[in-house]
């Protein structure tokens, strides 16, 4: 293993940056995660024997006025379910409310549900639009002594996941390592040996919990970083973690994503997926095994291969034109996938051009040829399509393009190519 | 000379009876790799493109006596077939499959980190010592021998550079695909250590993406050990943070993983910089006569 540049001694210290990777993603824009909501994450975490709080789910104002009575204590979390974190400072479109509130009475539960359910919830994550909030989940009260942070996520360079925890609960965690690095506290460990009972401990010791709690943070951690593993997950953050009145440790909130490579052996976890929190050229690329983000420029662009994708967008940004998405067709797309590819770009109706560049290993230029075609029969190219192919079975490839009686535009290169499409939205 | 695979090295295909497997084992025979046969479990007997099938890659190697082994075992059990190939002691293991889960990684790292095997991927598109040995999915007309040790996360970007290396007539020594995966076997710089060490090797090209920290480790690791002309490109100049950009390793996660932040610590170690994915093969040539 190559050394960290900022590994300091044995305890490493992690820079802000490390947490962005917790903080930045938006729903829209990850194939390789895989998001569920907090009650779903909470209801995993209670099957793995994680300490977390009563609650129901409520899909009208009704449900969640009986689910405040059912769960008979005198608070309640009345808490708005999307694919997004920052709700409790987030609002509501046209309104006061925000993301997550107190309800004291089953009809402050009535009246704050209403408030949320089916009404858009701003929140830092979300982006203006904003996202619609089809369920809210009411959760029990607690005895909060104090907040603290946890999360669980696999470190490259450690190359194992690693139980990461912090005293600033409640916090923006960016914040806190880019302020108070030593306050972030970190214990990698083995998926299959699982958080040794004596690194629990060192934890609970360096977060400063009392002796009399340590028992929790053992149970808490080690049963927290068993999820992580027999779930596959990506990431699982709990903030706040919770120190009781009564000295144990409770889940307050629970975000958690899972790695799409793994979900062939998690039916459970798939069967929590909600599409509707999803964007549709997205679910729609991924169903056809395709990589796509979209973006907002105008060009679209159809790519072979994740780093090739990257500095097509990279290039033609350089030739002074903007990318409208990130498509990446795999190494070894058929002709539907191809067909279908074109279908997302050209559903984006920014798009005034687009950009077709492959370099055929597995992918053979004939099959993105014989797509090309096939495409355009079906799809109908209403802008300018400029191709640069190379690779396995180019010269059949350019051969199919050349006989066929589509107006494509091919380019030899990739500056010729990206030259070429910025220069057809200019004319 | 060369890095980790020449025309003495025999190579078993893993999946060889698959669609992929057999496809690209054709691929490496017709490019003269000395492929002495494959491994799929309960078929042994069979035989692919004349090669003998084996179910064991213990059996496979006792018996063609095989020193590297290229993976296209589909993503739920390729993890164990790298442990197979680690147990049998086979020198190099070639993972090309892509779609691994991360921990399944995790749990195969320590392991080969602990074994006379060095493993190169997941998620990549393999090794190839032009005109000698091409273990992989790259397509083998566009790299021609010589001087350039090429090592890059990405696929298809990689036989961008080498074929606009080619163009520009400069062969390649040895060129590697890390894989675009978070976890990989082999990082730039044990890639980097080798071609220092290879007295065919002349200089470097390596292409990276945002993401992680490889490139700034690499970069670190040129400074201080690596006397041979270096250029390099990253990927992902113009990806908006927080996006993943299809490699689940290209995510920019705040200053160590920008484009900016890898291109400044490659600059300041003198690496040359290709500015943009058309530049990549005239860096290189940059970087050659700047260091003459």
């Amino acid at each position: 293993m190559p050394s960290v540049p900022y590994c300091v001694g044995i305890k490493k210290v992690f820079p802000p940056s490390f947490f962005k990777s917790i903080r930045s993603s938006t729903p829209s824009s990850e194939k390789v995660v895989m998001k569920i909501h907090e009650f779903q994450a909470k209801e995993l975490l209670r099957a793995a024997d994680v300490p977390v709080l009563d609650g129901k789910i409520a899909r009208t104002p009704e449900e969640a006025s009986l689910a405040f009575q059912s769960l008979g204590t005198p608070v309640c979390a009345v808490k708005a379910q999307i694919h997004a974190g920052g709700r409790g400072k987030g609002s509501v479109k046209g309104s006061e409310q925000h993301g997550v509130e107190l309800a004291k009475s089953a009809d402050d539960a009535f009246r704050i549900a209403e408030g949320l359910l089916n009404k858009t919830l701003v929140t830092i994550q979300t982006g203006p639009e904003g996202q619609v909030v089809r369920q809210v989940f009411i959760e029990s009260g607690c005895d909060i002594k104090q907040e603290l942070y946890c999360a669980i996520l696999v470190d490259r360079a450690a190359g194992s996941p690693v139980l990461i925890a912090s005293t600033a609960g409640g916090m923006d965690i960016e914040e806190v390592a880019a302020k108070t690095p030593e306050l972030i506290l970190s214990e990698p460990f083995d998926p299959d040996r699982g958080l040794g009972a004596y690194q629990a401990r060192l934890m609970a010791s360096q977060l400063g919990l009392p002796t009399a709690s340590w028992r929790y943070a053992v149970q808490f951690f080690q049963a927290l970083c068993k999820a992580f593993v027999s779930l596959d997950a990506s990431l699982l953050e709990i903030n706040p973690l919770v120190l009781t009145g009564d000295g144990t440790l409770v889940a307050l909130d629970a975000k958690m994503t899972f790695d799409d490579n793994a979900l062939f052996r998690h039916k459970r976890v798939l069967s929590l997926r909600d599409e509707s929190e999803e964007e549709p050229a997205e679910i729609r690329a991924a169903a056809a095994g395709l990589s796509y983000v979209k973006l907002n420029g105008e060009i679209g662009c159809l790519v072979n291969g994740a780093g090739l994708a990257m500095s097509t967008m990279d290039l033609v940004k350089f030739h002074g034109g903007e990318p409208a998405n990130f498509l990446d067709v795999g190494g070894g797309a058929n002709v539907e996938q191809v067909t279908e590819a074109f279908q997302i770009i050209l559903s984006d109706s920014n798009v005034k051009a687009i950009l077709v560049n492959i370099f055929g290993g597995i992918m053979r230029c004939t099959t993105i040829a014989n797509a090309l075609v096939e495409a355009s029969k079906t799809v109908g190219f209403t802008v300018p399509l400029v191709v640069r192919l190379e690779g396995t079975e180019v010269e059949d490839g350019k051969k199919i393009l050349a006989s066929s009686d589509t107006s494509i535009i091919t380019a030899d290169g990739l500056t010729d190519a990206a030259q070429k499409v910025v220069e057809s939205i200019k004319a | 000379m060369s890095i980790l695979v020449d025309r003495n090295t025999r190579v078993i295909c893993q999946g060889i009876t698959g669609k992929v497997g057999e496809f690209h084992t054709r691929g490496c025979l017709e490019y003269g790799t000395r492929m002495v046969g494959g491994v799929t479990p309960g078929k042994g007997g069979e035989k692919i493109a004349d090669l003998p099938v084996f179910d064991t890659v213990a059996e496979a190697r006792d018996a063609t006596g095989a020193n590297a082994t290229m993976i296209f075992v589909p993503p739920p059990f390729a993890a164990d077939a790298i442990l197979e190939a680690v147990a049998a002691e086979v020198e190099l293991v070639i993972a090309i499959t892509e779609g691994i889960p991360v921990l399944d990684m995790a749990r195969v790292l320590p392991v080969v980190e602990n074994s006379k095997s060095v493993l190169v991927g997941p998620n990549c598109p393999g090794v190839i010592t032009p005109g000698q040995c091409k273990i992989g999915i790259m397509p083998g007309y566009i790299h021609t021998p010589g001087n350039i040790g090429v090592m890059s996360r990405s696929g298809t970007l990689t036989y961008e550079a080498v074929w606009q290396l080619t163009q520009l007539g400069h062969g390649q020594s040895t060129c590697v695909g890390l894989g675009g995966d978070p976890l990989v076997g082999s990082s730039f710089i044990d890639i980097l250590s080798l071609f220092e060490k290879d007295p065919e090797t002349q200089a470097i090209l390596m292409m990276g993406e945002i993401g992680g920290s490889a490139e700034e480790e690499a970069a670190a690791y040129v400074k201080e050990h690596v006397t041979k002309p270096v250029a390099a490109f990253i990927a992902g100049r113009t990806a908006p943070p927080g996006k993943r950009m299809g490699h689940a390793g290209a995510i920019i996660s705040g200053g160590k993983g920008t484009a900016e932040a890898k291109l400044e610590a490659l600059r300041d170690a003198g690496i040359e910089i290709a500015e943009t994915p058309a530049d990549m093969g005239a860096a290189m040539v940059r970087a050659i006569q700047r260091k003459k």
